[in-house]
């Protein structure tokens, strides 16, 4: 079981940005993710484009930005469980509540804060009819064990990164490489594009362009697809597995059946407060909460933040006084015994 | 004035006809967005950026848009239910000349 202070579902920047709010108030933090990394849609869909709107930044990549979050909050240590959906919540007598993930880990805090975006990114699934049924039999929409492809017969469908590159990666593990593409061009990063085309004259991959796999054939396990390639006839290709790999897509998942008032996709706070949820001891921050004239912004998500560290704090200590105290006079110090302080003046005597 | 007026088909084949203003800097997926003729979350997901596809849309009338950028025409090819006159509706500005277009929006993935 993980214990920590405030555990905080998303790790986007407005999530990044808690931990360092709490950590001014003793408070440690752990983030749980979906996403393989941190950042959340920053890091996911745009990290080299720029943001203009982030104060004291005229400019800054999205990458850098959750770079330098990262940077700012790495003296609270923040613990992660990434990878891993937040799956049910469960609220115990003591007013504390256990997270437990897809994965089955679980995670025990006083406060819930949930800064979760547009939701979890699931893969998009290709409208394929009884796609479905071959999930985990031969159908996977992204490679967690590259071994289990070892001396297989792949078939990966896509035009972006990730298909170029698991495409590379699998020819090493994989008896046969096919990779399908609705068009001649990849939209990869060129080196990448540039590998597949030496793989390829090689003949270690054989490129199917364009074209498209319409249908699954197999039993219980995939054995083929029929694949649609331009001015051709219909055919089929054997093979082991398929895997389709068009991207991810946010869905608010689970969280939608925790209890939580939902409106338009995402969940009510009280906004002229804390951002509490319906539910006591759940906040929502970020793009994910709505009330009044919410606007989904990075600037807003960290202020939502920095209102919701206070009231958490309250929550956890009723009757302890406290006032909020500038970084430039309090300093900011670590978990990790780091200290930082503004420069004492230094006093000298002309003579 | 300079509204131009649209109709758009949402994704439970329902037409509206809307008015739509030509001096906000607005693109197609706003226009959808701010009449909430999908729901929130479901379209302009990357928020505008030719990344997500969300704001997929059919247009159905002969006007003459304008030409496909790189970026739209790379994320189409990643899309699904993509046809010849399939657009990403974040990337078409709201401009005059698109006086009494009609567009579908395509099955959210």
């Amino acid at each position: 079981m993980i214990e920590t202070d405030i555990l905080i579902i998303g790790a986007g920047p407005t999530g990044l940005f808690t931990v360092f709010e709490a950590g001014l108030l003793k408070l440690k933090c752990h983030l749980i993710d979906a996403l393989p990394q941190a950042g959340g849609q920053c890091s996911e869909i745009y990290p080299k484009k720029p943001i203009y709107d982030i104060p004291a930044f005229p400019e800054i990549l999205a990458g850098d930005l959750v770079d330098n979050l990262m940077e700012q909050i790495k003296p609270f240590e923040p613990g992660f469980t990434l990878g891993e959906r937040a799956e049910t919540i469960e609220k115990l007598e003591d007013e504390t509540f256990i997270v437990t993930t897809n994965k089955g880990t679980k995670h025990h805090a006083p406060i819930v804060a949930i800064a979760g975006g547009l939701g979890s990114f699931e893969p998009r699934k290709p409208p394929i009819p009884t796609i479905t049924q071959f999930e985990d039999n031969g159908v996977e929409y992204m490679i967690r064990e590259p071994e289990i492809y070892r001396n297989k017969k792949v078939i990966i469908a896509g035009g972006g990164d990730s298909a170029l590159d698991w495409a590379i990666f699998l020819t090493n593990v994989a008896s046969d490489v096919t990779l399908i593409h609705r068009r001649n061009e990849f939209r990869g990063a060129l080196d990448s594009v540039e590998k597949v085309q030496e793989l390829k004259n090689k003949g270690k991959i054989r490129l199917i362009t364009p074209a498209e796999v319409t249908e699954i054939i197999g039993n219980t396990n995939v054995t083929g697809v029929q694949v649609n390639e331009k001015d051709k006839e219909p055919y089929t290709l054997e093979t082991d597995h398929f895997i389709p790999l068009f991207g991810l897509s946010p869905k608010l998942g689970p969280i939608a059946n925790w209890g939580l008032d939902i409106e338009k996709n995402a969940i009510k706070v009280n906004n002229a407060l804390d951002y509490q949820t319906n539910i006591p001891g759940i906040y929502a921050i970020g793009d994910v909460n709505t009330y009044p004239g919410k606007l989904k912004l990075i600037l807003c998500g960290f202020h939502e933040a920095t209102l919701m560290c206070q009231s958490a704090y309250k929550r956890i200590f009723p009757d302890k006084k406290y006032v909020m105290k500038y970084t430039t006079v309090g300093g900011v110090e670590g978990f990790d015994g780091s200290k930082k302080e503004a420069p004492k003046a230094v006093v000298k005597a002309i003579k | 004035m300079s509204d131009i007026n649209i109709k758009i088909t949402d994704r439970e084949g329902v037409t509206h006809e809307i008015v739509a203003p030509t001096d906000m800097a607005m693109n197609m997926m706003e226009i959808v967005r701010s009449y909430e003729l999908a729901p929130e979350g479901t379209i302009g997901v990357c928020g505008g950026m030719a990344m997500c596809a969300s704001c997929q849309c059919y247009v159905l009338s002969d006007h003459e848009l304008p030409e496909m950028g790189v970026d739209e025409d790379m994320m189409l090819a990643e899309a699904f239910y993509v046809e010849d006159n399939s657009r990403l509706g974040c990337q078409i500005p709201i401009t005059p000349e698109l006086e009494g277009l009609e567009i579908k929006l395509a099955p959210e993935s």
